[in-house]
Parts: structure tokens; sequence; C-alpha cells
């Protein structure tokens, strides 16, 4: 088994086999994160760049701490502002870190497709950390190891994403991989907040959630992004709440094992109502966990597991 | 002084010829076709054997952007000028989103003198606002005057239908057209690509085609309110066609563009994040590409223009959003017009040659596009059947930008010729 | 059996050598207190397994068994073999314990020192002591196993594969050209 590609750019092109496999080492990696020594050799002499042109503390911390417990340097870049501001172009930082070593990029833009700008530009691996509205691949993989974890599968499932999905690069990589898994996809939200088209993509698409959480396994619940909502796509966060929010009292509606996530951070009492994001049902403090398993996992195949061949 | 082209086959729309014969130029003007016996000519001329190949007036692109003066880091009048040859096109059209923009008398004389020494007649346009802004009716008149053949709000559409009513009222005095960029900016802020699935998928800003038609719809009843002459460039969706159309049917005076790219690219060539296939309006669906044949086809759309928005590598290798609009067309418009149009049938060869020549020479009121004796000697000769590998970096436009690149397409042209001269292909000519 | 292949130990012969490593590892450590098998994975596993059973029995007493997945902290992953990743099954605390690591071919080395770091990071084991089925030579590393089913010269280019009931069915060590 190995990944036969230079890049993790999305879901979507993604194969099942290659979910699989990558789950499959995740499950595997996730014990070294609760030893006493969190760290092993596989990755020594390796370099792996952070190169974030947007603000986020989670995702970077996640593959810095995935790459440093696999014994990986790690350098991190933060581009304040975006590429229109005058300062180095895109291409011309990527190709001076390349130069430098850099074996592996990790990009987070606010750009769509600037991870395959990327991947083109340079021959060193690159693993798209979130770029634009596009895909969050890690993101989606580790909602796919957590359901698992949860639910001991995926097919099947019944997963309900609600919020901002027009927006929402987390929305995306969930979908495709969750429908590639065999999972029935239900993405609800304000129409204004509804992607042109989107039932031309293999889910089902709600605008009322009463209705949309009605017998699901999993919701899966969307962050508000506050800083996209400039063209008013809602009247306010008041009637957000109370259209879309997840509360308890709309859970009854789903299967009474449900499983709450939140790829973070939340805007409590906005999208999700305190009681439910601290239930014993919300595993989001479990995501964490799996995205540096998941994290650990691609470093692995792509810059350690790759190219293995049966041995003598 | 003559120049003898013998054996083509002559394709004239605007006098509906189309016949094989020799063309005979003397003294930069068109003054046989028929029979021509080169040896009853004195030496100082030139005879090329064309047979086989197709003889038609110049090609005009009546929608270019020469980027001079201002942004001669991606192209300048002459390299336009140079690239157009190249393509087969004797008349060029610049926008006036120059910088400064084409707003007065001097910056259209400017553009003009420029022109003289261009490999290819330069002709402008003047901005119908002053500096693009949108705001003020520019020095209309004056710039007519000085010789601008039409008004137009490219690039920078005028969003206020009172402002764009006092436009076209005022040029309807001078008699030249309106030629409209239709685009509803408040729907458009940020937009990279067509509203639809694939760029649902791609997670980019969508630039509906609502932004356009809406437009196109103000600017019609306007130009109807105004008695104006309107041209609307670069049609792209279905809905825009049947909204000529319908004008078109009232009896109203309008002209309609479109471009090759919007009859040979859908949305889907933006799937790798491609910035060259980012233009402005958007690649859209099969169904609109399949209507703008459709539209070219019935008559509805006049004029094919190639939007020739040339930009430097660097603008353009940036994340997409970020790169500007635009792509160059001057040097694949023909061999694209063949393949897409000619072959498949939606055109015939003279039909198509008519919305290069016949089509923007009537909707800009110029003399040129036609064949007849006597009047200037801006011929194109084209191979039809001749293939061809787009070779972005062999182009004579300073500019790169062209998702063509790499294509295999039909149609060539052999040879330019402009007021009796050949600017383009003299060795590639068989002389007799 | 296909031509080039040969059977260099069989069922019985692997039955003695493993009793007589068993007891070996007993004496050695004055009984089977403290002790811990780790099985090197995946081939080393059901040859620990044996070796636990085999001690428990002679000493009657359980042995702890575990299974160690090396895979990270090997030198040559780009240019050599991973199977599925499996992860390693270590329930216990290996600190002050007597470590017996089992695999079932000694080499190169460079596994057993894979092995050896991957035990470290998980506590601090009083000894660690190396018992493998077949010793090829070749070693690449200054590593001896403390005990050894059989000595078998080998060259570099012949493959030696162990079979055990527990996955192909029978015991066996084969040697192939």
């Amino acid at each position: 088994m190995k990944l036969k590609r230079k890049d993790i750019l999305g879901l979507q092109d993604m194969s099942t086999e290659e979910i699989r496999l990558i789950l499959d080492t995740a499950i595997s990696h996730k014990g070294i994160i609760s030893r006493p020594v969190k760290k092993v050799p596989i990755l020594k002499g390796k370099s792996v760049c952070t190169l974030f042109y947007e603000n986020s503390t989670r995702t970077r911390t996640s593959f810095e701490y995935a790459a440093k417990i696999m014994s990986a340097d790690t350098t991190s870049i933060s581009v304040a502002g975006s590429a229109i501001t005058k300062g180095e172009s895109f291409k011309d930082t990527l190709l001076t870190l390349e130069a430098l070593g850099v074996d592996l990029f990790v990009i987070r833009h606010a750009a769509g497709g600037a991870s395959h700008f990327a991947a083109k530009t340079v021959k060193s691996h690159v693993i798209n950390a979130g770029d634009g509205m596009h895909e969050h691949p890690t993101q989606g993989l580790l909602d796919m190891l957590t359901i698992l974890e949860n639910k001991g599968k995926i097919e099947g499932l019944k997963v309900l994403i609600v919020g901002d999905i027009m927006h929402s690069r987390v929305a995306r990589s969930n979908l495709w991989g969750l429908s590639k898994m065999g999972a029935e996809v239900r993405l609800c939200g304000p129409s204004t907040l509804l992607p042109a088209e989107v039932e031309k993509l293999p889910v089902k698409v709600f605008e009322n959630l009463d209705e949309a959480i009605e017998g699901v396994d999993v919701v899966n619940v969307l962050r508000i992004q506050l800083e996209r909502m400039d063209r008013g796509f809602f009247p306010s966060n008041r009637e957000y709440a109370e259209l879309f929010g997840v509360n308890k009292a709309r859970l009854l509606r789903a299967k009474s094992d449900v499983t709450i996530m939140h790829p973070g951070p939340m805007n409590r009492g906005v999208e999700i109502t305190a009681d439910v994001a601290d239930a014993d049902f919300s595993v989001i403090t479990d995501q964490v966990t799996n995205g540096l398993a998941v994290r650990m996992a691609l470093l692995y195949l792509l810059l350690g597991g790759g190219g293995h061949v049966a041995s003598a | 002084m003559w120049l003898l082209l013998k054996n083509g086959r002559i394709i004239d729309p605007s006098q509906g010829l189309d016949k094989v014969a020799d063309l005979l130029i003397m003294d930069g003007k068109v003054s046989k076709i028929g029979k021509v016996n080169a040896k009853k000519l004195d030496n100082n001329g030139v005879a090329y054997d064309v047979s086989g190949l197709v003889v038609t007036p110049g090609l005009i692109d009546m929608h270019v952007h020469l980027r001079e003066p201002g942004q001669e880091h991606k192209e300048t009048i002459e390299t336009a000028a140079l690239a157009a040859a190249a393509g087969g096109f004797t008349t060029i059209v610049g926008m006036p989103n120059t910088l400064p923009a084409i707003d007065n008398r001097a910056m259209v004389e400017y553009v003009l003198n420029k022109g003289m020494s261009a490999a290819v007649n330069v002709l402008t346009t003047g901005a119908a606002t002053k500096a693009n802004e949108g705001k003020e009716m520019a020095e209309i008149g004056d710039m007519v005057n000085a010789g601008a053949v039409a008004v137009s709000d490219d690039a920078f559409p005028v969003q206020s239908a009172d402002l764009m009513r006092m436009v076209m009222e005022y040029s309807r005095m001078f008699d030249v057209p309106v030629v409209v960029h239709c685009e509803d900016k408040s729907m458009t802020h940020d937009a990279v690509m067509n509203e639809g699935i694939v760029c649902s998928i791609l997670g980019l800003r969508p630039w509906p085609r609502q932004a356009e038609e809406i437009m196109i719809a103000r600017n019609i009843m306007l130009a109807e309110l105004a008695k104006c002459k309107l041209h609307i460039q670069h049609i792209t969706t279905a809905a825009g066609v049947e909204l000529v159309r319908s004008a078109k049917a009232k009896g109203l005076n309008v002209t309609a563009e479109t471009c090759p790219q919007y009859f040979s690219l859908t949305d889907e060539a933006l799937n790798e994040y491609d910035s060259n296939a980012k233009c402005c309006p958007p690649l859209r669906t099969q169904a609109d590409v399949d209507a703008i044949k459709q539209g070219l086809a019935d008559g509805t759309i006049d004029v094919i223009a190639t939007d020739h928005a040339p930009h430097a590598i660097e603008e353009k290798e940036v994340e997409i959003p970020y790169a500007p609009f635009g792509m160059i067309g001057l040097e694949t418009a023909l061999p694209l017009v063949i393949t897409n149009l000619v072959k498949p049938g939606v055109l015939s060869l003279a039909d198509a040659i008519a919305k290069l020549t016949e089509a923007p020479a009537k909707a800009l009121g110029l003399k040129s596009g036609r064949l007849t004796e006597g009047s200037i000697a801006d011929i194109t000769v084209i191979d039809p059947e001749a293939s061809v590998k787009v070779n972005a970096s062999q182009m004579k436009s300073m500019a790169r930008n062209t998702p063509f690149d790499g294509a295999e397409l039909i149609g060539k042209t052999v040879a330019t010729i402009v007021g009796g001269t050949v600017v383009y292909g003299a060795d590639s000519l068989n002389t007799i | 059996m296909a031509d080039g292949v040969t059977k260099v130990m069989d069922e019985d012969e692997i039955r003695r050598a493993l009793r007589r490593i068993a007891h070996e590892i007993i004496e050695r450590n004055k009984g089977a207190q403290n002790l811990v098998i780790i099985g090197v994975q995946s081939r080393g596993v059901p040859m620990a397994k044996r070796l636990a059973d085999l001690i428990s029995q002679i000493e009657g007493t359980d042995i702890t068994v575990g299974s160690l997945n090396v895979a990270l902290y090997r030198d040559d992953y780009a240019t050599r073999s991973a199977r599925t990743i499996s992860a390693t099954e270590i329930s216990f605390d290996v600190t002050d314990k007597r470590v017996i690591l089992v695999d079932e071919v000694l080499f190169t080395g460079r596994t057993t020192r894979a092995a050896m770091d991957a035990i470290m990071d998980l506590g601090r084991p009083s000894v660690i002591q190396l018992a493998v089925l077949i010793d090829r030579g070749h070693k690449e590393l200054p590593i001896r196993a403390d005990y050894v089913g059989k000595n078998l010269p080998t060259s570099t280019k012949e493959i030696v594969e162990v079979h055990w009931v527990e996955t192909k069915g029978e015991d066996a060590v084969m040697i192939a050209k």
C-alpha cells in the first residue's frame, strides 16, 4: 500500500482506497500521541514548512505538532495581508523556500486554488490546509476518522452538515469524502448560503433544519464566519440561531445516539448552544486529537512511507 | 506598383462574391478581380500564386486592448499590430481603458498617430465617461471629430442608467455607436468565474450570468429610448443572445459581438485553476456555447471580435482570484472560427468571414471590409485546411496569456496585406 | 516446492529450537521474574507467542507478550518495505522489565536497531535481549543475538522465509535463491 501522489489538494479526486489507507495509518499512529515519549524518528532530517496566508492557530499548531512528533524540522511562515499588497509574489515565496530545502509545504490561503498553484510551482510535496472556499482535506479526513471511531463505520450513516455551506471548504471536503465512503450527506443552511447548483453535488439539500436533522447519525455544525457576512446573507445572528442553531430540542429528531462535531472555533450561542457543545455526545475535542493523527499519517505517507516494496 | 494574387478563391461577403479569380492591386487599391495576365503588367510589381488559398477582405477586430499608453509592459500599439497582422487582421480598434484613459481629443490623436507607423490600421474608441469613472460624460464630440470610431465603456461599465442614457442620447448626434460592456457590478464583486456547479466545486467567487443579462436588457431599453446605435460586446449567455434577438425583431439599431473563447470553451476550462481562462465576462456552460453558435448562425450575433486582452506573465502567474481578467486573441481567432464554427457547419466560410469583415465595418461605419474595385487593398490570404498547433511562445503579441496554448486547430493566416503592402507572410507566398 | 527453494528447518527442528531457546532464556534470566516478550511486527509475533507459551509452561507463570511496529523507526523507509501498518500493541510499562525482543530472522541488524529505539521510547527496560530463529549473517551493525535457533550462512541474494502454522499453515524455514 502506498499513496501514489505528490500532493494532498482535496478529497474530490481521492479514491476510497487512498482515504482508507490514510485513515488506517492515522489509527495506527494515534497511539503515539498518548505515549510518554511523543516522538518517533521516521522523518528525521525532513523539512516541513507551514505557509499561512490566513490566520489559523489550530490547524497550524496541529500540523506543527504532527511534524515534530515525526521528528521533522518545521518552519512557520505567516504572510500578513493578501498577495495583492506589495511584496514578494506567492510564486517567488514558494521557490525561495523550496531552494532552502523544504520537503513539504502546508499551505493555508484565502484564494481557492492556491494549493494547486503551489503544487505546480514546486517539486516539493504540498498539503492543502484550506484554500479559500475550495477544500480543507485534512479536516475532511479527521472528521471521517472521528465518525469511524464513534460509529465503527461510515457507510450507510446519515451525516448532516449545517451552516454556511457556500463559503465552507470544510463542507466541500466532508461531502466528497463522506459520499465516497458511502454515507448519505445532507446539507442544510440558509438559502442564501447554499452554493449555486448545489443539487448537482452528491448530497441531499435542505433549507429547514428540523427536516434535515430527522434521523441523522452525525451532525457536523459549521462555524458562521462573521467576517464573510459582509453581503448580508441573513438578517441577524439572533435569527440565524433561531432557524439554524443546533440545540438540544432539535436534536431530539436525530438518532438517539447522535454525534455532534464542529471544526472550531465555535460561536457558542449562534450555530451551536453551549449545552450541546459540552454534551457527552459532542466529540469536538476528539476531532482535534484525530486531526493530529491524520496529519501525522499524511506526513508519513508523503515523506516517509511512500515508495515501499516487499521486504527481503 | 502592383501586386497580383493569382488563382485564389476570393470571398467577399459584402458583395456576395465567392469565386476563383485573380486579384490585382494597383497603388494600394483593389484594381481588378477576374482574369489578369501578369505578362501584360510592367516590371514594377510581383505576382503570387494563391491557388488553393482563400482571399478575403482584411479582417477587422473591433475589440482590442492596446495597453498603450500606460501599460506598455503588457503590449504596445506596435506589438498589438504585429499580432494582428499575424492573425490576419488588417484593422484593429482599441478600447479606451488605457492609463490614462482615451477620454479626450489628445488621447485619441495619440493612439491614431502611434498607429500610423504600425503594421496594420489602428483605430480607437473614446471613453464614454471621463477617466472611465462612470461619473461624468467625456468629450464625445471632440473625440469623434478627432477620429474616434465609437464610444465605449469597456472594462468600466457605466452603472448609472441615467448617465448611460445621456451618453447614448449625446452620441446619437455624432452617428457613432455606443459600444457597451454589460455587467452589473453590484453582482460581480470579487467574482472570478461563471456561477454554477463548476464554480461551486472550485470554491471561487461567482460571476452570475444575470449580471450580464440585466445590463444587456437595460442597455437595449436605454438605446431604444435614446434612439442611438448600440453595439453589445462579448455576449456569453443564452439569455443574452435571446435579448438581442428580440431587440432586433423590434427593429432596434442593435449589433452584437461574441469572441472565440465563448464558442470554444466552457467554465470547465477553469477546472485546474488556469488563470489564462479567467476572462470577463467569464466562460459559461455548454448550453451557452450552443446558444452562442445558434445566435451566430441565425445572424443575431453580427460580429466576431477577440477582446484581445494582453497581460504580463507575472500578472497571470498568481493565485487565480488575484489574476487580471482577459486573454489574448488576435493570433488564435481565425483558426478557432474555422475549427469551431466552419468545420462543424455552424457557419459557412463566407458567413464566418462576414462576421470578421463586413459586419464590424458596418457596425462602426467603416469603408473597409470589402474588396470592390477602388477600395483600399486590405486583404487576408487564408489556408482554411492547414493544421496548426498553437504555440504561445512564438506569438507576436508581447503577452502569452492564452488558454489555447498547445491546441491543435485548423485554419491559418498565410499572408496579410495592408494598403497593398504585404505586412505578414511574404515568405510563405509563392512567387510566380 | 518450487525450483530453487529448499527447506532448511522442518516442524520438529523448529519445535526443538524454540524449546531450547525457552530454557536458555529462563536460565540466563534466573527464572521468569519481570520477563516480558515483545515480537517485532509482523513476523516476529508468532514466535514471541510460542516462546511465551513455552516459558509459561516451564515456569508455571503467565508471561506478558507485546508486538512492536518499527516502521516509524526504520532508517531505510525511502527504499524498503512496509506492509500495511498496524499499531504497536504493548499494553504494559516496559520500565525495569527484562525485555526479550523476538524476531524470526537476524540479517543486517537494522530492524533490531529500530526495535531497540522504539522500546526505549516506551520506557527504560532493565535489560533487552534478542532471540531469533535464524541468524543468517551479513550484519551491518554491531548487533548479535542472545538466543539463536539456527545459524544459517547465506548469500545476500538468497531469501530466507519462515513459515508459521498461524500464518502459512506449517512450521518451516525455507531458503530461496
